[in-house]
């Protein structure tokens, strides 16, 4: 230990970077070594197989976007959700996230370390196999397929972005219930039954993005295109930087010791 | 100056308080926040670190607030009391990493260092899931260290150390604040803080109970009431000789033996086998009834 310690760090600022490569490599180690990384990879082969065996079974051009437009970005949400609680909960759970607080790395460089590899993991995850099964469906080059894909790429975007945000805001527990109830209730049932809730759905954002390429009438999308991308983007952009500010007041969990 | 200093802070969950209007300076030198389990030493040293909100008050280190300051993170290392780090690294991977997330410039060798200054470097290269709890917390501190920090937090940091660690930890934190670092830890065990000499902050019940010199809080440790369980040959004798003792204040002839309340627990110790002896009295236990921590601490709040 040197000397100069005295001198070198009396006005501290945080480290300057959008982005930090060790959080970045520990994050996507931290979630890949755990046993979770199993669950990403479940939902996927079934959709895939399913596909296969659709495809065996009924070669009809009806099924494939209801399937794989409903089933398979109701997959997309539910990965994400899991990689979210991945990413940043499992930290916040077990106390280890002190380690990475306890730097001077920015907590806006921290969330969005994270939130790069929540999204390279559900693209991984959710939207290469939505692609796959779409293949298997449609073909390669379809625009079924290419469109359900490039829909994925934008929902992995904007789910990891809410749900990480719903993680550095509530305990991940809470984050995970709330991130279902948005799913499952919100995105699921109220969506498809009252209009105009489907503003208000990542999941609609992202079908409007599918089906600007796909235009196909069945994948249900009720915003275009341009509504989807611009309040996609609004969610996302607001998303993040909440959760940057959520994380810099981070209280460590209180357990009166 | 690098001080911590707390004014008037408290912090609160809902109903239940945690710290209870605290206010302190904390200077150079080793400062050991002792108190039983649930006094708010964890809670105080959270704020210190900034990873806790005072409910009321203010913490500054340095002369800034430790809220929503990482940068301030540049000259202080915390070792938290979870023994939760990224348990598929090895040491090495893990301090290296806490090196340059500081920003080092030559994170390598200031990682080699701070593993060297734990004596951790045998075990480097192991993924720290095979650590014993005390290899953890060495790896920890040196995680801790690594940017060479003013000030040092550290939350229990013997828990889970045999004696030989504990004592060369201690070493370690003595050598830190000798140089004119802040170190402050925090214990529930008095033997740990025995060996420690500088300052004691003494928390109960989220309040500051004792504070100052070591030795002076020591001495008001064993200058209180004590109260003793003795066994003799003849219990009845020694009991009507020790009552004539001024160190003692009270004695009871009970069915297994003597209870003896000590005003002054020095002086009765001193003196208890050479009364038996004189009177020829064969002593076969002296044990002391109520060297419960919460005993001690309840006492200190007291006086």
């Amino acid at each position: 230990m040197g000397n100069t310690a005295m001198d070198k760090k009396m006005t501290g600022q945080p480290l300057p970077g959008l982005l930090n490569g060790d959080i970045i490599r520990l994050t996507l180690r931290a979630a890949m070594g755990r046993r979770r990384a199993l669950l990403f990879a479940l939902p996927a082969i079934i959709l895939i197989g399913l596909s296969a065996l659709l495809k065996a079974k009924a070669n009809s051009p009806v099924w494939p976007p209801e399937v794989l437009g409903s089933v398979g970005y109701l997959i997309l949400a539910l990965t994400a959700l899991i990689v979210g609680g991945s990413v940043l909960g499992a930290e916040i759970d077990d106390g280890s996230i002190l380690h990475l607080l306890a730097t001077p790395v920015s907590r806006r460089s921290v969330i969005l370390s994270k939130y790069l590899v929540a999204v390279a993991l559900t693209i991984a995850f959710a939207a290469v196999p939505e692609y796959i099964a779409g293949a298997i469906a449609t073909g390669a080059s379809s625009g079924l397929a290419v469109g359900l894909f490039v829909g994925a790429l934008a929902g992995a975007v904007i789910y990891n972005a809410l749900f990480l945000m719903l993680t550095a805001v509530f305990s991940p527990a809470q984050a995970l219930a709330f991130g279902l109830l948005y799913v499952l209730l919100w995105e699921g049932l109220l969506a498809s039954l009252v209009p105009g809730v489907g503003l208000l759905s990542a999941g609609h954002y992202s079908l409007a993005v599918a089906n600007s390429i796909a235009h196909n009438a069945a994948l249900h999308a009720d915003l275009n295109v341009g509504t989807g991308i611009g309040m996609g983007l609004v969610v996302t952009v607001a998303s993040l930087a909440f959760a940057s500010v959520t994380l810099s007041g981070f209280n460590v969990a209180g357990d009166v010791t | 100056m690098t001080d911590i200093d707390l004014r008037g802070v408290s912090r609160w969950y809902g109903n239940v308080v945690a710290v209870n209007d605290i206010s302190m300076t904390i200077g150079p030198g080793v400062t050991g926040l002792l108190g039983p389990n649930g006094a708010g030493k964890t809670t105080i040293l959270n704020m210190m670190a900034g990873f806790l909100m005072p409910s009321r008050g203010q913490i500054t280190v340095a002369g800034q607030s430790t809220w929503r300051n990482p940068g301030l993170f540049r000259q202080v290392g915390v070792v938290p009391e979870r023994d939760s780090v990224y348990a598929f690294l090895t040491g090495a991977e893990f301090v290296g990493i806490s090196a340059r997330l500081h920003g080092l410039a030559d994170a390598g060798a200031a990682a080699q260092r701070a593993i060297d200054l734990v004596e951790m470097s045998d075990a480097q290269d192991r993924r720290i899931s095979t650590y014993s709890k005390g290899m953890r917390q060495r790896i920890k501190v040196a995680a801790a260290l690594v940017h060479d920090p003013e000030v040092l937090l550290l939350d229990e940091p013997f828990n889970g150390m045999d004696p030989r660690q504990r004592l060369h930890m201690m070493d370690l934190l003595h050598a830190q604040g000798g140089r004119g670092r802040v170190i402050v830890f925090s214990s529930h065990i008095l033997e740990e803080v025995e060996r420690l000499s500088g300052v004691i902050q003494v928390i109960v019940g989220g309040r500051l109970a004792a504070s100052g010199d070591f030795r002076a809080i020591r001495r008001l440790m064993t200058n209180r009431p004590h109260v003793f369980l003795v066994h003799s040959s003849d219990d009845r004798a020694l009991g009507a000789a020790l009552i004539g003792r001024p160190a003692v204040s009270a004695v009871e002839l009970t069915a297994h033996g003597l209870q003896v309340r000590a005003s002054d627990y020095g002086t009765f110790t001193r003196e208890v086998a050479g009364l038996s002896r004189d009177h020829g009295i064969r002593l076969r236990q002296v044990l002391p009834a109520d060297e419960s921590l919460e005993s001690v601490f309840t006492y200190l709040l007291a006086s």
